[in-house]
Order: C-alpha cells, then structure tokens, then sequence
C-alpha cells in the first residue's frame, strides 16, 4: 500500500507491512465547534459497514466483540423476556442487537426482525452540530464520526443532536459515548472488531463504493426471492452514512425497532445553532452598543441642587424618622 | 395607603447631615448581590457553552466539566435567592394605573426632563418591568434548564422536547441579558442608584427627584402629593 489509507476490509489479519497511522489531526474534516478548520492534508477513500438484516442470525458476537475491543464493561442485566440484551444502548455498549416480532400482514408470517443498532456515521451528524465543546466530535474524511473524550464536557447535546438517539453519557466519568466505528482499528488497517466477529458475514466492511456494490447483490438475490421491497438503507436526509442496512423491507424501516423511516438533524435543532443564535447575538451586542453609546453622548440623569433645596424643605417642616 | 406610596421594611430616615435615606438595608443588599453574582456566573458559564469563540470563559470555572456542572447549580442557587428577593419585592412592584401614566412620559426621562415625569413611590414602572420580566425569564430558564440537565433528568422527558428546551433556554437567556443591560445601565445613568444598592441609602435630593411619593411618605409628608413639580 503506498499511501496509507482505510483498510478494505474487516476479514483480513493485520497487514504485516508497515502501515502508517492515519486518522490524525490531518485527515479532520469536521469538527466540533470549530469553524474554521485548516484545510484536511489529504483526502482518504470513504468507508462503510454494511449490516445485512437477512443474514443476521441474532448471536451478539458482535456485541462481545465490541466490548472486547473497546474494553466495556455493561453491567449484568435482568431476563424480562425478551432477546435484546442489555434493554438499551449505553456508555458501556456501543452497539446492541434488537430484536423485534413482526406479523407480515401480507403473508400472515411471524418474522424475527433482528438489527444492530448503534451509531450511523451520518455524513451530516446532528451530534456535532449540537456540541459545544470545540474537538470534543470530529468526522474524518473517510466518513467515520468519533467523539474525543479528553475534550468532552458532558453536557449530552449530542444525545439531542442526534436522529437516532445513539449517544450515551457515563454516570462514571461523565462523558459521551458511542460506536466509534473502531477508529483505531481503521487507523492502523483493521476492520472493525464487530464486523471481523460477525459468523455469517452479515456485518461486512469496505469502501464505501464496495459496500453499496454488495449491497445490490444482496438486494437483487433477495427480491429474487420474495422480497420485492428489499433495499439499502442510507439515509438522504442525513446526507448518507457510514453505516448501512439491507433491509428486506425498505420500505418501512420502522418495523426495525424504530429504525428512523427519514432521519434528518432536527429543525429545532437547525434554529438553535443558527437562526436564534445569530439573532440572540445580534440583540445582546446592538443593546449592549446602544447602552454605551446613550451613556457616553446622553447626559446623565444627576440630582440637581434644586432637587436637594426642595427635599430638605420638605425634611424640615416634616417629621424624619417618623412613619405616622 | 395606596401601593403607590408603599414603604418597605427597613425604609427610613436617619438624621445627619446630610439625612441618609435608607432605600435597602444591609439584609436586602446582600440577597441582591448573591443573585447578581449567580446570574453573571451563570451567564459565563452558559455563553460559555452556547458560544464557542466564548468556549474559553469555561477556564473561569475549571474548564469545560465543571462549567457544565455548575451551571445548572448555580441556576438553583439563583432561583433561589431570587425567590426570596421576590418575596420583598413582589408587594412594591405591583402594577397601578399610575404606571400608564409615567410610562407614557417615558420620552421625558430619557430626553433628560425628568421633572415633567408624574411623581412616583419606590419602584418606577421601568423598574416593574424588569422585576416582573426577570421573574418570568427565570421561572423559563429554571423549567428548560431541569429539562436539559442531563445528569438527573436525562432520561425523564422525550429528546424532542430536549431539543426544544434547549431553544428556550437560548432564547430566554438572550432576553435576560438583554433585560439585565437595561437593569445595569439604567442603574448607571440615573446616577446614585448603584448606592442605594452598594451602601444602602440614598440622599434626600436623590430620593425627591426619583421616588418622591415615597419620599413624602417616609418624611411624614404624604398629604401634600399636589406640589407643584419644579
Ligand atoms: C437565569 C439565568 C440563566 C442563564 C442566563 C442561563 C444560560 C444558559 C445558557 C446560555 C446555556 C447554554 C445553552 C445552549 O448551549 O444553548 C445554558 C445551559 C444550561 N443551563 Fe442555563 N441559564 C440560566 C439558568 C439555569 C437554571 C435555573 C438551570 C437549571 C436549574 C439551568 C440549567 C442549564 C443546563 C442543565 C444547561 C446545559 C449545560 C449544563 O448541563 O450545564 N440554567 N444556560
Ligand atoms: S448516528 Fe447520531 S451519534 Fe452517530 S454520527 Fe449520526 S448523529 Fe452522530
């Protein structure tokens, strides 16, 4: 490999030529409460995870492997019936299998929807447009999104940002967290860890380019079989991720645990960043301006002698001190 | 008596020379000066986050973390210490007709004849205003901030409304610096207010140019509202 680049893939073993690390401070092209970043210094190929839903058969190693790698530690939950485990993404697991029990109305089958959830790696993320904190999130060119905690504050704007309700601050060390797309595996030409664990290949990783040409493979051999709504899930409105799904109904992402049918960053949140910041802003200098310029040009408002003559007229025929 | 004419506890005259006119006693002062300190720490604290070419003024705080945690403590404390400003304030801020009336020579004050203003008791309806708006916009921060404090109330309500909390929060906090430039410039240009606050009382000059039915009242004096204003 002459220039080092994102890996191609997650099944391969470590290179064993010298890779040099990347996912460095050049290679940001978005960051956090930052607006003028210097110009990236070079520009790496884009690359996804494509999660296949069809081929998924519900094991977790990927979430084994995810705490494994990223050394987690989520606590030991409670049965309540139900297959998801734990009950919900958390500053300890970065990624969580859902399970879901759908009736097909149209075929009268009982199917067992399963989904890996965790973060999209949006093109456009809600979770740095809503953080404060200058670098705590930033987005490199090959489109993974990855929250630097040394620069973290802990306010959980991001959990507000975001479309899909994926980031989690630690009641620990008060910090957000969230799926990294194992950054530092891709830095030093690995696969993610979830994606190497899958055992049927329904987590793979590459280009982003690969990913979207095995997914119309996948697509077309699953409407070849029934499937006439199958299709890949990469959402417009999020300009696109990083991580993508072939779902054999795409047309209604929903009955995927709640996957977003058309995720887009909030208008609310659009307002709040912009258009009321900027008018907020604008008030509070003009007022502030204004105050300064009545002050220095408008005369004062001060007692005259007049005004001290008359109070003590009043003070001597009255009564000081006395309330009556 | 008519609110017009209310007189505070701790409101007096003592002799001297020149009489000192008691305006705030050193109870009132003090609760005055926590809240002013509260909300301009808050104000640090939240443009600090909201702003990032601020960002820097979290240092004041220890950096981000802590800026992020005080925050919403020191809008408690805030909360708070107003609240029992309020409990004093709230009687003598009560809106009368009176008030149309000066608000609407308002040009006079400003244009700086405040000699044709109708004579007015301890609070003026600029002063109303800003208590009775500042009471309002914290009241809006205190819900929207319990709503955005992610530590222990994260999880209590839907993050649509988080979101929309959090646009109140900007919004309202805008306001109450905008209210808070008018609160301390007014306080500035209509010269010997910041004593009446800082050392407690007033001059009688002062007190008979810009609060003279309370004036009259505290001197024993109330019966002659119909003095011809100079
Ligand atoms: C009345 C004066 C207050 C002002 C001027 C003020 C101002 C601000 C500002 C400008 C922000 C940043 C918002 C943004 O990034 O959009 C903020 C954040 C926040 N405020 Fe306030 N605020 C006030 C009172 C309060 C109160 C009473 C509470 C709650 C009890 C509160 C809780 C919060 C919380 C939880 C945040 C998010 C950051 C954090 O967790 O520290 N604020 N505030
Ligand atoms: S899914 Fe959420 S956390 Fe992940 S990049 Fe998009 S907005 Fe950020």
């Amino acid at each position: 490999m002459a220039l080092p680049d994102s890996p191609r893939t997650a099944v391969s073993n470590p290179p064993t030529q010298t890779f040099i690390e990347n996912l460095g401070p050049g290679d940001v092209i978005k960051r956090s409460a930052t607006e003028r970043l210097p110009k990236p210094q070079r520009e790496l190929t884009p690359v996804a995870k494509l999660i296949d839903v069809s081929k998924c058969i519900g094991c977790k190693a990927c979430q084994s492997a995810c705490i494994e790698w990223n050394d987690t530690h989520p606590a030991v939950g409670e049965n309540v019936g139900v297959y998801t485990n734990p009950h919900d993404l958390s500053s300890e697991m970065f990624t969580l299998m859902r399970f879901e029990e759908w009736d097909n109305p149209d075929t009268g089958n009982l199917e067992w929807l399963i989904r890996k959830d965790g973060c999209m790696h949006c093109a456009e993320p809600g979770c740095l447009e809503a953080c404060p904190s200058p670098g705590a999130i930033v987005q490199y060119s090959n489109g993974i999104v990855d929250f630097d905690h040394d620069n973290c504050i802990g306010c959980g704007y991001c959990i507000k940002g975001c479309p899909f309700d994926i980031p989690r601050v630690s009641k620990t060390d008060h910090k957000a967290y969230k799926c990294t797309l194992c950054s530092d595996r891709v830095a030093v030409g690995q696969g993610p860890a979830c994606a190497k664990a899958c055992p049927t290949k329904a987590i793979t990783f590459g280009t982003k380019e690969d990913m979207k040409a095995l997914a119309s493979e996948r697509i077309t051999d699953l409407k070849s079989r029934g499937y006439e709504n199958a299709g890949l899930y990469d959402p417009e409105g999020v300009g696109g991720t990083h991580v993508m799904y072939v779902l054999h109904h795409a047309d209604k992402p929903h009955i995927y645990s709640d996957l977003v049918d058309k995720p887009k960053v909030s208008p609310v949140v659009h307002a709040w960043k912009g258009a009321t910041r900027t008018a907020g802003l604008a008030a509070v200098g003009l007022a502030a301006v204004a105050a300064l310029a009545h002050g220095l040009f408008a005369r004062a408002d001060k007692v005259t002698a007049e005004d001290d003559a008359r109070a003590r007229e009043v003070l001597d025929k009255g009564e000081p001190g006395n309330r009556a | 008596m008519t609110n017009n004419e209310l007189i505070e506890p701790g409101d007096e005259i003592l002799p001297g020379d020149p009489p000192r006119i008691v305006r705030y006693p050193p109870a009132v002062r003090i609760n005055h000066w926590i809240t002013a300190t509260a909300m301009v720490l808050l104000i640090l604290s939240g443009v600090a986050m909201f702003w990032p070419p601020l960002f820097f003024l979290t240092a004041i705080f220890g950096g981000g973390q802590w800026a992020r945690f005080l925050h919403p403590w020191i809008g408690v404390i805030l909360v708070v210490s107003f609240a029992i400003l309020a409990s004093r304030f709230w009687r003598g801020n009560l809106w009368l007709r009176a008030d149309l009336d000066w608000s609407a020579h308002i040009g006079d004050l400003v244009s700086g004849h405040e000699e044709r203003m109708p004579e007015i008791g301890k609070f003026n309806a600029g002063q109303k205003f800003v208590f009775w708006v500042m009471m309002l916009l914290i009241l809006a921060m205190l819900a929207s901030g319990l709503v955005i404090w992610q530590e222990y109330f994260g999880g209590m309500t839907s993050i649509p409304v988080q979101r929309e909390a959090l646009l109140v929060h900007w919004i309202g906090a805008s306001l109450i610096i905008l209210v808070l430039i008018l609160h301390v410039y007014a306080g500035i240009w209509v010269r010997g207010s910041f004593d009446a606050m800082v050392r407690g009382w007033v001059s009688p000059g002062w007190a008979w140019r810009h609060h003279r039915l309370w004036f009259r009242r505290l001197a024993g004096r109330s019966e002659s509202p119909g003095d011809a204003p100079v």
